[in-house]
């Protein structure tokens, strides 16, 4: 790649521009920011569609009484049973438990906390999901 | 010491592809020992293609253009004989005091961390991934001053954010891991040549004679066979996830363009007049050349993903550029060893 091919495409980095390596006029590699390159962009743009679809499923699931609040934040925060529970320092049988909306609306004020936490949000907040219309595409 | 005092080590932030390498050379170089990545990455032995369809990440297969995490920084220290002094804790608040100490004797401090609660990232970044590094070199009012390698310039983490940070949980958690410059050879002590020559035969023989279908140039046609394969076995919707996911690891993680394969052409540029071989120059530019070859595999690869519509040709094609990539890696890494004999 040459210095003057390095791409300055659409990024996802807000602005942050990366270093990749090209060579100069007379081949000789030098350390060149790269405000971001459409390959690269488009492959982290479907990783975060799959995110986001998953997103929008836990909340129609949870608006439909089949799952607590904490799918929600859980899947938000890009975790699985298994990582939330690790964080929570709780067994995975547990973290199970509590994502069934009977089980989730009796948790110790303690438990809220320990989640609300790990997620960085208020205790109100690990009771909110937003509709699912707020979950858009980014561009 | 009051949260009031700030503290600003002179460190010298140069920006760079890759967290390990970056950190290791902006580290070494403040300890007077002034190496640039692509020599950390090159006499770390960090170039390497495996496919793992069993090692999952994302909840896709794992394709790997560089070593095992840690590995750049183990091979390249114990071949130059410089010394890292390394703790890891069981609280955060022992890392982040003992963090602090380092910080006010002077010293700047390469921690291990994860990614995702580092709020200094641009969010689309984010991920649960263990295996980051970065520099601390000062503090003021309860945040942390970070020369974080791949960023252009130094930035500023609030305490609390570092901390989770050190402490992220996961596969290879990092507990709160941070490292010094314990010792820097002079130049009377230390090999150069030597080291990069070692550094070059590992990559040799892991691209070409290590047994089994998964790593090297034998790794690559593999993928081949398994690309070729995907819309058929995965349908249309997977099989352009799997292929996203080889793209990211490609290009997303920092490796300086074409799977780190431009990184290694500047190393083998370096290398030439380190060692006296001319040869080496020629192989960098036919490095050039198959990074720009990888490149052409993600350029195609993404518009295969944006149709997302059955493309069985293109997989074919990008099947055919795997090989071709294989085929050119596994000539240049046999003239390589020949020329280091």
């Amino acid at each position: 790649m040459k210095k003057d091919e390095v791409p300055q495409d659409r990024g996802f980095s807000d602005g942050v521009r990366e270093i990749s390596y090209a060579v100069d006029e007379n081949g000789r590699y030098v350390l060149v920011q790269s405000q971001g390159w459409e390959p690269k962009t488009v492959a982290n743009d479907q990783a975060w569609e799959v995110i986001e679809e998953d997103l929008r499923e836990q909340i129609r699931l949870i608006k439909s009484g089949k799952r607590s609040p904490l799918a929600y934040h859980m899947t938000r925060n890009l975790m699985d049973i298994g990582l939330l529970s690790s964080y929570a320092d709780l067994p995975r049988w547990r973290v199970r438990r509590h994502l069934k909306p009977k089980v989730f609306r009796r948790l110790s004020a303690d438990l809220k906390a320990r989640y609300a936490g790990i997620f960085g949000i208020t205790v109100a907040q690990l009771h909110e999901v937003p509709e699912t219309s707020e979950i858009t595409p980014h561009e | 010491m009051n949260d009031s005092t700030a503290i600003e080590i002179p460190f010298h932030h140069r920006q760079s592809a890759h967290c390990e390498t970056g950190v290791l050379s902006n580290l070494v170089s403040h300890h007077g020992l002034e190496i640039s990545e692509a020599m950390v990455f090159g006499i770390g032995s960090g170039l390497f293609f495996g496919y793992f369809p069993f090692v999952r990440l994302n909840k896709l297969p794992l394709t790997a253009y560089r070593i095992a995490t840690g590995g750049i920084m183990s091979r390249t220290t114990k071949r130059l004989g410089i010394r890292l002094e390394w703790q890891k804790f069981r609280s955060p608040g022992k890392a982040m005091a003992a963090l602090d100490r380092m910080l006010e004797a002077g010293v700047p401090v390469g921690c291990r961390t994860g990614a995702y609660w580092l709020s200094y990232f641009p969010p689309r970044y984010r991920f649960h991934f263990n295996m980051h590094n970065l520099v601390a070199f000062g503090k003021n009012n309860g945040s942390y001053r970070i020369s974080d390698p791949v960023f252009p310039d130094p930035v500023d983490c609030p305490a609390e954010d570092l901390a989770k940070a050190r402490f992220a949980k996961g596969s290879m958690a990092p507990k709160g891991r941070m490292y010094h410059v314990a010792h820097v050879p002079g130049a009377d002590e230390m090999d150069l040549a030597g080291a990069v020559r070692k550094g070059i035969k590992e990559v040799c023989r892991s691209m070409l004679r290590v047994p089994g279908p998964f790593i090297g140039a034998k790794g690559i046609r593999y993928l081949a066979k398994k690309v070729e394969n995907w819309p058929a076995k995965l349908g249309d919707r997977r099989a352009a996830l799997h292929l996203g996911q080889i793209i990211r690891m490609q290009e997303e993680i920092g490796t300086g363009g074409g799977g780190f394969r431009f990184i290694y052409a500047a190393f083998l540029q370096e290398a030439a007049p380190i060692l006296a071989l001319p040869v080496l120059s020629e192989l960098s530019d036919r490095m050039t050349e198959i990074g720009d070859r990888w490149r052409d595999f993600a350029v195609i690869g993404s518009r295969i993903c944006k149709a997302r519509a059955s493309e069985s040709e293109s997989y074919s094609a990008l099947a055919e550029i795997l090989r071709d990539c294989a085929d050119r890696e596994a000539a240049l890494f046999a003239d390589l060893e020949d020329a280091v004999r």
